[in-house]
């Protein structure tokens, strides 16, 4: 430890550029995690601020404030933005900030890479964003972009398609970095079996990542043809068949929901140790069941799409290979559950994170597998059933993560404390008010309400008021977050190298901040074995 | 300070009037799937009922077991942590093979069911749903009857922005149609979907059955409604069709075996005679309102 700190101490007058060059030519693992956050919570805003017109707007039965057509591409644009422009983006941020980190390497193998793949980004996200004025409004026609509807789109669509070029591209290169970094740059001593969950996890997503963005790309680029260039893959007059975009996009999009979810499992893996002051349980089980679902989420798609009509095997062979992701997936919560028995456990802000996250992540576990039996499914299907589902697992579950995330390791990035009493304030209001949103939508879904709709029947008017109530407290609750890390960054007490006790990995070894360059030379195996020990 | 005191009884007052106005019109009580009037949806009610208990059963275990260890396990109150308990492949076996279980015990009646649901054999009408954007044609096949639903006139002045018309005033707001859908009681319907323009889905929700209605594809599923469970039964479109997907309800009107007769007879000798008369292709939507309200309507 003293050791690790001597030697790093030159890092201190390290000169790093200043001003815009710094962050343009950005090619430190540090600072181009910070933009990639910041990037991230900027998307989350401006996502979250739909989802509030959403809301508004469903708060009473009647159209009050916005045209149905403006709805649909509310609901679009939210969900783009908070996939592809927070989610995503605020994953790769933390893997910049902690891969190296973790695995005792000075920075991400291939740095200007590193810098080209976030600044698409903004272009890609100004494009999409640039669709809400142009003729014909932003897309309307779902995420999911099925066809022949958002064939139907206006001028918006060329620059959807590609904005989402662009943020493929940035994720491919990403995952090709994160890869990379894990499999060369691990210091001498450190096997795979030696990383940190998160790593592990990450080095997972990062193989679906390569696996599926290009598949997107294509069914992208198909619609573009369809659009301009008179093919007809989806368009049924032609010979195509619209169906057979569904099958490619959740080919792609399943997977992807376990890209957004995957890291999750990865920081809860390092937070409920260290607060429970115990090593993780079962943590080679924990390796083999993220593989595990890696691997079934690519079996598993067509579970999206039960109601377009496809053979009785078919049916069959996907409700079962979907009902086995729940194994490996209790698997894993079974693990932390015995990591926190006999364990010693605190509650600072990270740790009430990441035991929101437990719950709730299982609580959307639980109406997953209930949308896997198939008959009922046909019930659920396309309903607000499906969105409390999802819901429940990309909020409470990748969201609280990230946050968790970012509490966590936010010492150790600024060299400053948060504050304890507004994070565990900012905690129990986004608690609170996640759960007032997104409880009732169960049981709206239940009775019948179809998602997607901008107005609806009577009898779903109360559960609706709850939830639109629940919204505003939760959208507004994130605001303190930025209050709490802005102002740890800029007032808070300085950290010691390592601010919590529990705490093991090797980026508690690193002087606290952590150097410019993380290290510079590799940890001694000492420090890798007392580091990596689970 | 004294102020804010003597606020409170007025604010108490107001809120309580203000859940009680909510509750005037209460459906807090819709908290579950309803149970439907067809065999099958029962069926799948009760699939939906079986896999929520083995949820909360789990759930029980699972939250107990952290919540157990976050109250006895606390640092606060003392605890040393076990450092040694990192692994054991009995308890990983145990919780490997438990689930799975549970698994192949739920599939079962889950695939037996399914097998039910793609039975089309032996089924009496046919009836051909084509989605339009943003309303519903239905064609009687071999009967020459033919015709189109869509929102009511009364629920789509309520619904245009900033209408000023309350909601609550319209009966059956969004959920009802010009001309619903006829069909007979205990008897199987074959109902066959496809999409005009772009994919929408079917949706009754007391018949358990939801499907695409895709341009180029022609999805079946079929329905036979229990006996003596005439009336009304009302859902929606279910797949984003664009601008209006909101709003072009899926109405059905339950009737007797004889009523049915009567009304097919009806529906060919309007469509039939003498072109000079106007194509009153469907029944009037009075007729519909006088019958009595389904217990999902």
């Amino acid at each position: 430890m003293a050791n690790s700190t001597t030697a790093h101490a030159h890092d201190d007058h390290d000169h790093k550029p200043h001003g815009i060059k710094r962050w343009l030519y950005a090619t430190n693992h540090k600072d181009i995690g910070t933009m990639y956050l910041v990037f991230a919570c900027a998307m989350f805003f401006m996502g979250g601020a739909m989802a509030l017109v959403i809301r508004a707007e469903l708060f009473q039965p009647g159209l009050q404030f916005v045209d149905p057509g403006f709805f649909n591409s509310m609901t679009t644009m939210h969900a783009l933005l908070m996939i592809f422009g927070a989610v995503m983006p605020a994953w790769t941020g933390l893997a910049n900030w902690m891969v190296p980190m973790q695995v005792g390497a000075p920075d991400m193998a291939l740095p200007r890479l590193n810098n080209f793949s976030f600044w698409l980004l903004p272009f890609a996200f100004t494009l999409l964003l640039l669709t809400l004025f142009v003729p014909g409004g932003a897309p309307a026609g779902g995420w999911t972009l099925y066809p022949p509807l958002s064939l139907q789109a206006g001028d918006s669509f060329p620059l959807t398609i590609f904005a989402i070029h662009l943020m493929g591209i940035s994720s491919i290169l990403g995952a090709i970095n994160v890869v990379v970094t894990i499999l060369n740059m691990r210091a001498p001593g450190m096997g795979l079996l030696n990383m940190p969950l998160f790593c592990w996890t990450w080095l997972i997503t990062a193989y679906l990542l390569i696996a599926v963005m290009p598949v997107l790309a294509g069914a992208v680029t198909m619609l573009l043809t369809d659009h301009f260039f008179g093919t007809s893959f989806f368009t049924a007059s032609g010979g195509g068949d619209p169906v057979m975009f569904q099958h490619i996009f959740w080919f792609f999009g399943h997977p992807e929901v376990y890209i957004l979810i995957l890291p999750a499992f990865g920081v809860v893996s390092e937070i409920i140790p260290t607060f429970a002051r115990k090593p993780l349980f079962g943590y080679e089980s924990m390796v083999y069941a993220t593989a595990s679902i890696a691997f079934l989420s690519f079996i598993v798609w067509a579970h999206h799409m039960f109601t377009v009509g496809m053979p009785l095997a078919g049916q069959l062979f996907f409700m079962l290979s979907t009902m086995l992701i729940a194994v490996p997936t209790g698997v894993k919560v079974f693990n932390w559950c015995a990591t926190m028995w006999k364990g010693s456990i605190s509650f600072e802000t990270p740790m009430l994170f990441a035991l929101a996250f437990l719950f709730l992540f299982t609580l959307g576990g639980f109406s997953g597998l209930m949308l896997a039996i198939v008959p009922a499914d046909f019930q659920y299907h396309d309903s607000y059933f499906v969105v409390a589902h999802f819901h429940y697992v990309l909020v409470p579950g990748a969201v609280f993560a990230i946050m968790a995330g970012v509490y966590y390791w936010l010492p150790k990035w600024s060299g400053r404390m948060y504050n304890e009493k507004v994070g565990k304030l900012h905690f129990w209001l986004s608690t609170i008010g996640v759960n007032v949103l997104f409880f009732p939508q169960h049981f709206l879904g239940l009775a019948g309400m179809p998602r997607r709709i901008p107005d609806y029947s009577t009898q779903f008017a109360d559960w609706n008021m709850v939830s639109s109530i629940g919204a505003f407290i939760f959208g507004f609750s994130q605001l303190l977050f930025v209050y709490v890390v802005w102002n740890a960054v800029r007032s808070g007490e300085k950290a010691p190298a390592r601010p919590w006790e529990g705490a093991h990995g090797l980026e508690w070894e690193l002087p606290t901040p952590a150097p410019y360059h993380s290290w510079d030379t590799p940890p001694p195996r000492n420090v890798i074995t007392q580091g990596a020990m689970h | 300070m004294t102020k804010a005191i003597r606020r409170v009884p007025s604010v108490l007052a107001l809120s309580a009037a203000a859940f009680a106005s909510l509750s005037a019109h209460a459906e807090w009580g819709n908290l579950n799937m309803p149970v439907g009037v067809t065999e099958l949806s029962k069926e799948i009610h009760s699939l939906h009922m079986t896999i929520f208990w083995w949820c909360v059963a789990i759930g029980v275990f699972v939250f107990g077991w952290m919540i157990w260890s976050l109250v006895a396990f606390r640092k606060s109150q003392g605890a040393k942590p076990d450092t040694t308990m990192v692994h054991s492949t009995k308890a990983e076996i145990i919780w490997t093979v438990i689930p799975v279980g549970i698994l192949v015990i739920m599939a079962i009646p889950a695939a037996r069911t399914l097998i039910a649901i793609e039975d089309m054999r032996g089924s009496e009408i046919s009836i051909k749903a084509t989605g339009y954007q943003w309303k519903w044609q239905y064609e009687y096949l071999g009967e020459d009857v033919s015709f189109f639903s869509q929102l009511d006139r009364q629920s789509d002045e309520a619904r245009q922005l900033k209408s000023g018309v309350d909601p609550n005033s319209v009966q059956d707001y969004l959920l009802n149609v010009d001309n619903p859908m006829v069909v007979p009681e205990d008897t199987k319907i074959r109902m066959l979907l496809t999409g005009q323009d772009v994919i929408h889905a079917w949706w009754v929700p007391a018949f358990g059955m939801k499907k695409d209605a895709i341009p180029g594809t022609i999805n079946e599923l079929w329905f036979k409604v229990d006996a003596g469970k005439t009336g009304i039964y009302r859902g929606q479109c279910a797949e984003l069709c664009g601008r209006d997907h909101g709003f072009m309800p899926v109405v059905v009107k339950v009737v007797t075996k004889e009523e049915y007769k009567a009304w097919l007879a009806a529906q060919k000798a309007a469509a039939s005679p003498a072109p000079a008369e106007a194509p009153a292709d469907a029944p009037a939507a009075d007729a519909v309102a006088a019958l009595p309200a389904a217990p999902r309507g």
